[in-house]
């Protein structure tokens, strides 16, 4: 076998000076391939196929045709898909803060001493193993306003019954508890590594001076632990930007279009109405958002690490 | 009389059942003399069931019809919703994976229609050694017929199970305030809100509130009203003032006796509330009755009444929706899967499937058969809501491709009436949201 032709330490260095990277050795290509027409099958292909249906009319069953920027245009004037697209920002945005909050709080706690703490925190991340479809059909059923567990036990407390996912006024709140129920104790695990990680001199010294608890939280615990909650908040605004499963299987974005996501009314539009066109020139739209709010996090971030705030 | 396997009298029924227990000791069955259901053998075909009762009944019996003519069957059955983007993606792609189809007229008819994706199954309908004499077009309930013909009258399908829209009522909620069976839109407001007690927990009316799911009430109440959705000439006619007075009828019901978040319940979340025994009406397909007489998950056992649709001030009529089951046009075994169809939907399995409750067939023979209806497992006035809503059948929804976007933008619009909003506006802007997309299928 021949010998490897190039060191990449060396390589970047070649870049650097502006010279001219060496060539791969012929006989590495069948090494590359396999990753490249993968790659090229998975992530390429149906993205450049994507773009060039966004630019077409095409309903299955239908001719295809060149439309140009017609598909973006009707994006434009198309309220449900602006309804749609402030019902994700809303539903993320809850989702994300929610957990945030109820999960650090959650970590201070199973961050002390008491009895049962193991077992509890095991019973704690529970819901986080759970199939979302499952949990969906069981919040269903919890939360009708006739045979309903929740309405009983409010109705324990004198507190009449309430619509949850049955109202539009109500739908995104009721969907976004089932979310924070289920993925809170991501948040804790991840606080709870960064507590862990904490060191103790800084409140011994706080102790001397005499800063209460909410200050020691307020100013060493929550500059400490910074880094690990964007690492939740990052994960966390993924996984609920992109959220579908507990929706369409607990309310189909009802009722109305009070819960329809803008991945929601993606699907219906490409897989219900067959608007294959439509529905990619809204994935493309889509695609931007989610990139812009990459770029928005990732800068976030930069700015939580901890080698930046010992420069500050 | 003439006796067929489809259609026995009751002497050729007594030897045919002995037959078939005999044969059934040496493993063979009886065929028809005039179709050579053999003709096939060693043919494979491929079938796409949407999974309901109804697909599940084919899948069933699915061996008997392999024993029958040596055709090796692969069926594969997925959810509605699935089944109907499967097909459709599949079909679009002019190679599906399948010579059989199972689809949902009210949804699909158009759309396959338009697709040329079905196959044309008049020439295997006239031909004796295919068809058995029995099954002849008059013995269709007219809205199967019009569903199984396309615009230039070639059978595209043949229909297999047709769903009536019917009020199910609780008749001991009705006698306890001295209430009897509405036989108007009228009487049944009245009723409704005569039956509503909020403090009490009972609710005189419930249908459909979800988007989409909800459509189908509306246009049902319209059919009342002498309307439709599409006027003659083929153009929306959904601000007349049939489809006005629907809308403001769906919405009294709904929003003065119904339950609490009844915007978000589809037939599932109706039925499960009428179960319990606080409902007094429930409006929906007639499909939906076996749980009702089964005490394992019903609190009304022996108390409901099926009600055929009271009248509306212009006309009755029960909303009628139904499936069909044809052959792919990219079949290579369009004669062998023909004769799947034709066993799909033949009076032993029509039979089968009204007595276990899971279909309505659109065979008039299999309804009026005595002996089929003896061995029907829901109460008498089940089948005779069904026989008498088969009199006043009309398609419950337009014959158009976009029907899921139809359901869609004006279900939105019957959401809203349920929180408030003004009917004749709300069915003005689905109309002007609808109007384009309309345009853009048929153009």
């Amino acid at each position: 076998m021949a010998s490897v032709t190039i060191e990449p330490t060396a390589a970047r260095d070649l870049a650097a000076k502006g010279g001219k990277p060496q060539r791969l050795a012929p006989n590495y290509w069948p090494f590359v391939m396999p990753a490249l027409v993968v790659i090229g099958a998975v992530i390429v292909f149906p993205w450049v196929f994507t773009l060039w249906m966004s630019v077409n009319s095409w309903t299955l069953g239908q001719e295809q045709t060149f439309t140009g920027l017609d598909n973006y245009i009707r994006l434009a004037g198309d309220m449900r898909f602006w309804e749609s697209m402030w019902h994700t920002l809303v539903y993320t945005a809850l989702s994300v803060i929610a957990p945030l909050i109820l999960g650090t709080l959650a970590a201070l706690i199973f961050d002390g001493e008491f009895p049962l703490r193991g077992f509890l925190r095991g019973v704690f991340v529970m819901p986080m193993m759970a199939t979302p479809v499952a949990i969906a059909l069981v919040w269903t059923m919890m939360f009708h306003p006739q045979l309903g567990v929740l309405n009983y036990l409010l109705s324990l407390i004198g507190i009449g019954a309430q619509e949850w996912i049955y109202n539009q006024s109500t739908v995104i709140p009721a969907l976004v508890l089932v979310e924070t129920w289920q993925w809170t104790p991501l948040i804790m695990l991840i606080v709870l590594g960064g507590l862990a990680a904490v060191p103790r001199e800084p409140y011994e010294s706080a102790e001397i001076d005499g800063a209460n608890a909410w200050q020691k939280f307020r100013y060493l615990t929550l500059p400490m632990i910074a880094p690990f909650l964007m690492i939740g908040v990052i994960i966390r605004s993924i996984d609920a930007v992109k959220s579908f499963d507990i929706i369409y299987a607990m309310t189909q974005g009802g009722p109305g279009t009070a819960s329809e996501t803008i991945n929601i009314y993606l699907y219906n539009t490409a897989f219900s109405y067959y608007d294959i066109g439509y529905g990619s020139a809204m994935a493309v739209v889509f695609f931007f958002v989610i990139i812009a709010l990459s770029f928005v996090l990732m800068m976030v971030r930069a700015r939580t690490n901890w080698s930046d705030m010992e420069e500050r | 009389m003439t006796s067929s396997i489809w259609s026995p009298t009751r002497r050729s029924f007594l030897a045919g059942s002995a037959a078939l227990g005999a044969a059934g000791l040496i493993g063979t069955r009886p065929a028809s003399a005039a179709v050579d259901w053999k003709r096939f053998a060693g043919t494979t075909l491929e079938v796409n069931l949407v999974k309901s009762p109804r697909g599940e009944t084919i899948l069933k019996y699915i061996s008997e019809f392999e024993a029958l003519t040596g055709i090796k069957v692969n069926a594969e059955a997925t959810p509605e919703q699935q089944q109907r983007q499967k097909t459709t993606i599949e079909l679009s792609s002019g190679r599906p994976s399948f010579d059989v189809v199972h689809l949902s007229y009210h949804v699909q008819k158009r759309q396959f229609e338009k697709g040329g994706w079905l196959a044309d199954l008049s020439g295997y309908f006239k031909d004796p050694s295919l068809t058995d004499p029995s099954l002849t077009e008059g013995d269709f309930a007219e809205a199967g017929l019009a569903f199984a013909k396309d615009a230039d009258g070639r059978l595209r399908t043949l229909p297999f199970s047709v769903d009536y829209w019917i009020v199910y009522w609780n008749k001991e909620l009705f006698e306890k305030k001295g209430l009897k069976y509405p036989t108007t839109f009228e009487e049944m407001v009245t009723a409704a809100e005569a039956l509503t007690d909020k403090a009490e927990g009972t609710y005189g009316f419930v249908a459909r509130g979800l988007k989409n799911a909800n459509t189908p009430v509306w246009t049902s109440f319209m059919l009342g009203y002498g309307a439709t959705p599409l006027d003659a000439s083929g153009k929306l006619a959904t601000t007349s003032e049939g489809a006005v007075e629907a809308a403001k009828l769906y919405q009294r019901l709904m929003s003065k006796s119904a339950p609490v978040g009844v915007s978000g319940f589809n037939w599932a979340e109706s039925q499960s509330a009428f179960l319990q025994g606080k409902i007094g009406m429930w409006f929906d397909g007639v499909g939906f009755a076996p749980p009702i007489e089964d005490p394992q998950k019903s609190r009304v056992v022996g108390k409901v009444g099926y009600g055929v649709m009271p009248a509306g001030p212009k006309a009755q009529a029960a909303a009628t929706t139904g499936d069909g089951i044809g052959v792919t046009e990219a079949s290579k075994n369009k004669e062998a899967a023909y004769l799947f169809c034709q066993w799909a939907i033949s009076h032993e399995m029509g039979a089968r499937l009204l007595q276990a409750g899971a279909g309505v067939p659109f065979r008039q023979s299999i309804l009026e058969d005595a002996k089929v209806r003896e061995g029907v497992k829901m109460p008498s006035a089940w089948v005779d809501a069904v026989v008498a809503s088969g009199k006043i059948s009309q398609l419950a929804l337009p014959v158009i491709i976009p029907v899921t976007e139809f359901r869609d933008i004006y279900g939105v619009g019957l959401t809203n009436m349920i929180g408030g909003a003004d009917p004749a506006k709300e069915l003005e802007s689905a109309t002007a949201q609808f109007e384009p997309v309309l345009a853009r299928s048929e153009g």
